[in-house]
């Protein structure tokens, strides 16, 4: 079993991006400019090709993946997780290195890719499999399972336009799912559905794990890949920062975060810049760390060029398995009648209940309108939660993996058969 | 710097080699077990073995643009049929009736209509043919197959729609009481030449219109001037014969010719060294779409 899958041996991505001279690849330019003066032509472009600046999405990336492995890719944004999928599934060429695939694979970067609107979920399911490489004996033979795992037996015959995106999602999954490659890469694919059924994919992605195929997983949700991966590979400005078990590059991921992170961004479309995001304790201070029971203030800095009218903020706090608690506009009712100039807006989380481990906060802002989402869903503050636990009524010597436990506690107090009771709280000593 | 990086090469294959050699020896399953090789700057050799693993979907992609096509209309299918009548009965009337152009004593709308399958076909072929990669530009970002099968499973499905109007050829013919010369066993080998035409400049468009949006507006001006500058209204024995040489340089003058030699008989002599400069021309451009079509096609994802 020691087998290798997939051999990476320096392989290198460049994509060329901006600084082109407009119209350069419009054919009026490469037409007259080859016809008029030939020679000045190919001088002039060679010299564009100097002022073009070329972006190196992965470079010297060498990674061995052996038979049966099943490896999380994690990753911010733009550091080359999905260029190196993309390699692999030969969606587009390297530009240097080589690697070997030995297996038969599969590929799902989209759910529903060349599914069509107008064709029925029937029509749909032979066609997105025939798409993904299967022949059409074996989408005849996994049919029904592939109808039944989607749960849309119902709408079969209707076509695809009429689904909910939830029963579009489903159906998409479940073909893609019955695929039986020896080698599986999914792309962020579980970012959509109910949890209910992300949950199920995950179920039958561990199925296909541990059937002994290999599988490459690149998610942000960092649950999944810890439950689904033995090897954890942390791909960071196109190169591989660390890979090794998941658990231990998981961690250093997310940790990584809190160090880095000073949010900025902009939206020219609305007109709608956040300056920063700062997180300050109860005494007003700028703070990372905060003890179980502090009040945390999120304070957002805007400046908004144009008028926005009745925004939207949503605000989550995230530990490392997923989501603790929110405070969501869209939900309380409490938006702004409208964002114009500089100004804050803050929120104050009164005594958070979260045990001491690392967590993130993710903002989103939307439009009067729900459907104009002005600063998408994504991690704007990181901060930790440090204490000694004894001080909240915890004791014995296990006290130590509440790091790894479900990170909110709401007080509780337990009754014994003694006839004593004892009570837990993560809130400040009222002393 | 360079020399470390060739050692480091070696050693890699190296390693390599040592890896993948074993298991090719214990069972025939694992010598079937497909093994792929992608290197920077080296044209894949894989290539033609995936076209033939992925042959269903050229059928499949076909099937989907006739499903698609007349989904949501009222009369459906009857428009592959409706086209051509009334395309066969405006020629009619503007060369026949009012342009007085010779028949040479066929009815004049069958030799329109013979005329429009082939055009219509070849038409239709490099119009789809040509958007193909684009309108499923989404397919080509997100998953890997030959890209070939998009162009050619859409010239496949202009292939259907020919087949139907040379059904209503065929009415037309016994409404006539029309009866084909032997030739028609040739007929094939039109149909084969137009096809390859159809592929070879359809793989050229697509692949232009990848990087070169401007195809859009150059392939129907292609499709409106070549209905004129085609014998497809009228016969070409209309061009004076010092021309005849020059007319035929129109891929699609050999290949009508050929459909009305084969369809209508003596009446329409055929005129061979057009017929000869068509093959030639087809064969060309075949080729050289495959091969331009190959050689971009490795950076679809990344322009399109």
């Amino acid at each position: 079993m020691s087998e290798s899958a997939i051999s990476i041996q320096n392989i290198g991505k460049r994509y060329t991006i901006g600084q082109r001279k407009p119209g350069a690849d419009g054919m009026r330019h490469a037409l007259e400019g080859a016809m008029r003066t030939p020679i000045r032509w190919l001088k002039s472009r060679q010299q564009t090709k100097l002022k073009q600046v070329d972006i190196w999405a992965l470079r010297g990336v060498s990674l061995e993946i052996k038979r049966g492995e099943v490896v999380g890719i994690i990753g911010a944004n733009g550091a080359g997780k999905s260029t190196l999928l993309k390699l692999l599934s030969r969606i587009t060429v390297p530009t240097e290195g080589r690697f070997v695939v030995n297996g038969r694979t599969a590929s799902l970067l989209e759910v529903g890719t060349g599914f069509h609107q107008e064709l029925t979920g029937r029509e749909n399911i032979f066609l997105n499999g025939a798409i993904l490489g299967m022949t059409r004996a074996e989408i005849m033979s996994k049919f029904d399972e592939i109808v039944e795992f989607s749960e849309i037996e119902d709408f079969l015959d209707t076509p695809v336009k009429r689904y909910s995106s939830g029963m579009y999602v489903r159906l998409a999954f479940a073909v893609a799912a019955h695929l039986e490659p020896e080698i599986l890469i999914v792309d962020e694919v579980l970012a959509v559905g109910d949890a209910a059924f992300q949950n199920k994919c995950l179920g039958k992605m561990s199925t296909i794990a541990q059937s002994g195929r290999t599988v490459l997983f690149v998610s942000h949700n960092m649950e999944a890949v810890r439950n689904l991966c033995q090897r954890g590979i942390w791909i960071k400005d196109g190169k591989v920062y660390r890979d090794g078990n998941v658990e231990e590059v998981a961690d250093e991921y997310f940790h990584s975060f809190a160090k880095e992170a000073v949010f900025f961004c902009s939206n020219p479309e609305y007109g709608l810049t956040i300056k920063n995001v700062v997180l300050k304790n109860d005494r007003g201070e700028a703070s990372r760390q905060f003890r179980p029971g502090d009040d945390l203030i999120v304070e957002i800095s805007y400046e908004a060029q144009k008028r926005i009218t009745r925004p939207i903020i949503a605000l989550g706090v995230l530990g490392i398995n997923g989501s603790c608690f929110t405070a969501n506009m869209l939900l309380d009712g409490h938006r702004p009648d409208y964002l114009m100039g500089t100004g804050r807006i803050s929120c104050r989380f009164r005594g958070i209940p979260l045990l001491p481990q690392s967590y993130a906060i993710k903002m989103r802002v939307q439009g009067a309108d729900v459907s104009e989402l002005i600063v998408g869903y994504q991690d704007v503050a990181f901060f930790d939660v440090v204490g000694d636990l004894a001080e909240y009524g915890y004791v014995g010597e296990f006290t130590r993996f509440a790091r790894y436990s479900t990170p909110v506690v709401v007080p509780y107090e337990w009754s014994l058969p003694d006839g004593t009771t004892a009570s837990v709280a993560l809130c400040r000593s009222v002393s | 710097m360079l020399q470390l990086r060739n050692i480091d090469d070696k050693i890699m294959t190296g390693k390599r080699d040592l890896t993948w050699q074993d298991p090719v020896i214990p069972s025939t399953e694992k010598a079937e077990m497909t093994q792929l090789v992608v290197e920077a700057g080296r044209t894949e050799r894989q290539y033609w073995r995936d076209l033939w693993r992925y042959r269903e979907l050229f059928y499949f992609l076909a099937w989907r643009d006739l499903l698609v096509r007349y989904k949501q209309t009222l009369v459906g299918v009857s428009w592959s049929l409706i086209r051509p009548l009334l395309t066969m009965v405006v020629l009619t009337f503007v060369f026949g009736r009012l342009g007085k152009m010779p028949s040479g004593g066929m009815p004049y709308p069958l030799l329109v209509l013979c005329g429009m399958l082939p055009w219509q076909f070849f038409s239709t072929a490099i119009s789809e043919g040509g958007n193909s990669l684009v309108s499923n530009s989404s397919m080509i970002s997100k998953i890997y197959f030959p890209r070939l099968i998009i162009v050619v499973s859409s010239v496949i499905t202009s292939l259907v729609d020919f087949f139907i109007s040379a059904a209503f050829m065929i009415v037309l013919m016994i409404w006539y009481r029309y009866v084909p010369p032997v030739a028609v066993l040739l007929l094939p080998l039109f149909i084969l030449l137009v096809f390859g035409a159809s592929v070879g400049a359809g793989l050229w468009i697509a692949a232009l219109m990848v990087k070169y949006r401007d195809f859009r507006f150059i392939v129907p001006f292609i499709v409106q001037f070549g209905l004129y500058l085609s014998p497809v209204g009228f016969q070409s024995s209309v061009v004076p014969s010092r021309l005849r040489l020059f007319y035929s340089l129109n891929p699609m003058v050999g290949i009508i010719d050929g459909f009305r030699w084969c369809l209508l008989g003596e009446q329409s002599k055929i005129y061979f060294p057009g017929i000869a400069i068509c093959v030639v021309e087809v064969l060309i451009m075949l080729v050289t779409g495959i091969v331009y079509f190959r050689s971009t096609e490795r950076t679809f994802a990344d322009v399109i």
